[in-house]
């Protein structure tokens, strides 16, 4: 497919293309791993190493996000025989990959290293729980936190359910549109192999599950699991040396925020997310716009939260993101499916990288499913989209991935299938 | 001085550094509700900042508020994650948005202040009373004492207001 004109000059369009996704890899996605967030990390490092088709001594940078969960890259870098030009350890969850891959770039750009490893480990189910239960939910509650921890709003989704409240007060979104996303969701991971939850549920079934916090049921809510995550970014000049056609980067923001980030409720429309600011940056950087993208990944700590940044990425018009998700547009073999693993809903909670690495994988025609397997060891893709069969996206030649912190702060980024 | 209590199970605590909290709920403690006035732009803030989001100010008094409002959104917590919260649910976080400095400096912008739903004593409202709440219902502060130095503020409903005939709830009872 060629792709439109170069026409803004305001961005710096040679970064467009310039680098390229050359290696993903993760662990199983497991509740109970019993491994240390540093063996997790080596084991996903290992693995998309392997998959780019280098040696760990290429790997010259590495970054890593955390909320203080993980283990930081010297140990990573140590274990594997890695040693670092460059490396940095950051504070975060959600819009962190995204806005690490920006980073990344720019430390090669200016000349720091060559070969960047991302990575997130985390055991998010047997060590911090992600729904926030568990050691985090007794923790002291100190100053600034007084004005919202210390009203039981504490865990992510109950941080998020005002945004979400207001949308359905706001623009009349039901609650069978959102459960949409679940069920979608759950379509394509009954096709992935590697998804913790392989089940397919109906609306019924989302609407049925018990309260967590108004306006999200239990299956509103992502899984909560143990994993590694990693993948490595390097030129587009290098990546041609490596195994696959890799994806290219055509733009990326990342970490765009609403005003009031001490409490964002403060500005509204409380219904509005960051990607109402991130879209100018994204979309002008990636000379692309949302009818150019074949394949979404919408961050979906909550079925909420890839419906909303659907909306204010321009997939649709504000408020009609309960129809879009409903629509079937979004499953696959619909005009843009989106979260073809499952995502967080389903495959695993892992910050962000999962529904990266997935995306890499469908521009690469490569992803795991339960189509037969040819000769040459990889999947005879029949794009048969029922339950225990294909998942990958047919024809698929650009991808938007939509990271999620809060309403108030995301990420995003848009790639390309490699030449 | 550093301002410490158990609330709900929590501890909860102050820094002596952290001016701007400590003078915020020693006000509550008072059962006066006092916002930072911003001595340049004259804009009210919520919660309280070292300067003004609107300008940039560094210099601010504290002034009276009226604790006044209607819910602007909504939580209603089914599965509580703080241990001691689990006795009461169903609970409400309420977001109220202020009479004072509606749609000021922008269209967009809003005193919104949160708190559960309680009874004008401060104590937390039954599952009854909870089901009649939600946006546009008109609300009144209160506090929840919880230490020298320290209350929480609440939100009752402002039984002297006119309410509207059905405030907005989530559409699955
Ligand atoms: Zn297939
Ligand atoms: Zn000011």
């Amino acid at each position: 497919m060629p792709l439109p004109a170069d026409t803004d000059v305001s961005t710096p369009k040679f970064l467009r293309d310039k680098y390229a996704i050359v290696g993903v890899g993760e662990t199983t996605y497991t509740r109970g791993s019993g491994k240390t967030t540093r063996a997790l990390g080596t084991w996903a490092l290992r693995n998309a190493i392997a998959d780019a088709g280098l040696k760990a001594s290429d790997i010259d940078g590495m970054l890593s996000y955390s909320g203080n969960d993980s283990t930081p890259s010297t140990f990573m870098a140590g274990d594997i025989g890695a040693r670092l030009n460059f490396y940095m350890d950051c504070m975060g969850g959600g819009s962190s990959t995204e806005a690490l891959i920006g980073i990344a770039i720019g430390v090669m750009e200016a000349g720091l290293c060559k070969c960047v490893a991302i990575f997130r480990s985390m055991n998010g189910f047997s060590q911090v729980r992600i729904g926030g239960t568990g050691a985090r939910s007794a923790a002291p509650v100190n100053g600034d936190m007084l004005h919202n921890r210390a009203y039981g709003w504490q865990s992510a989704g109950q941080n998020f359910a005002p945004t979400f409240m207001r949308h359905m007060y706001d623009y009349g979104t039901k609650p069978e549109q959102v459960a949409m996303v679940k069920v979608v969701h759950s379509e394509h991971a009954s096709n992935n192999p590697k998804a913790y939850y392989k089940k397919r549920f109906t609306v019924d079934e989302v609407l049925s599950s018990r309260i967590i916090c108004k306006p999200l049921h239990l299956l509103d809510c992502c899984v909560e699991t143990d994993n590694a995550t990693a993948i490595i970014v390097t030129s587009a000049e290098r990546a041609k040396d490596q195994r696959h056609k890799s994806p290219l980067i055509r733009g990326i923001v990342g970490r765009c925020s609403k005003p009031r980030l001490d409490m964002h409720y403060q500005h509204g429309p409380i219904s509005r997310v960051a990607g109402y600011y991130a879209k100018d940056i994204l979309w002008p950087n990636a000379g692309l716009g949302p009818e150019d993208v074949d394949a979404v990944g919408a961050y979906d700590a909550f079925t909420f939260t890839s419906m909303l940044q659907m909306e204010d990425y321009g997939f649709c018009k504000k408020g009609e993101g309960g129809e879009y998700v409903s629509s079937g547009i979004t499953r696959l073999g619909g005009k843009r499916p989106q979260n073809t693993s499952g995502g967080h809903l389903c495959e695993a909670y892992t910050h962000g990288m999962n529904m990266v690495i997935e995306n890499v994988r469908q521009l690469r025609h490569d992803v795991d499913d339960y189509c037969p397997m040819g000769p040459d060891g990889k999947r005879q893709h029949t794009f048969d989209y029922r339950e225990g069969g294909c998942r990958q996206v047919k024809d698929i030649e650009v991808t938007a991935n939509l990271g999620w912190a809060n309403p108030a702060t995301g990420s995003a980024m848009v790639m390309r299938r490699g030449t | 001085m550093s301002v410490k209590g158990d609330y709900m199970g929590m501890a909860l605590s102050i820094d002596d550094l952290d001016g701007e909290n400590i003078s915020y709920f020693k006000h509550c403690a008072e059962h006066q509700f006092h916002l930072q006035k911003c001595d340049d732009c004259a804009l009210v803030r919520y919660p309280p900042t070292t300067a003004c989001p609107f300008c940039s100010g560094g210099n601010a008094t504290w002034t009276a508020v009226e604790g006044k409002g209607a819910v602007y959104s909504y939580l209603e917590v089914h599965h509580a994650i703080q241990p001691a919260f689990k006795a009461k649910t169903p609970y409400l976080v309420l977001l109220v948005e202020l009479d004072t400095q509606q749609g000021q400096p922008t269209p967009d912008d809003g005193l919104r202040v949160a708190g559960n739903l309680t009874l004008p004593n401060g104590e937390f409202a039954l599952p009854e009373v909870v089901k009649t709440v939600g946006i546009g219902t008109r609300v009144r502060m209160v506090f929840s004492d919880v230490a020298e130095g320290l209350a929480l503020p609440q939100w009752t409903i402002d039984e002297t207001a006119t309410q509207p005939a059905k405030p907005w709830r989530y559409p699955q009872e």
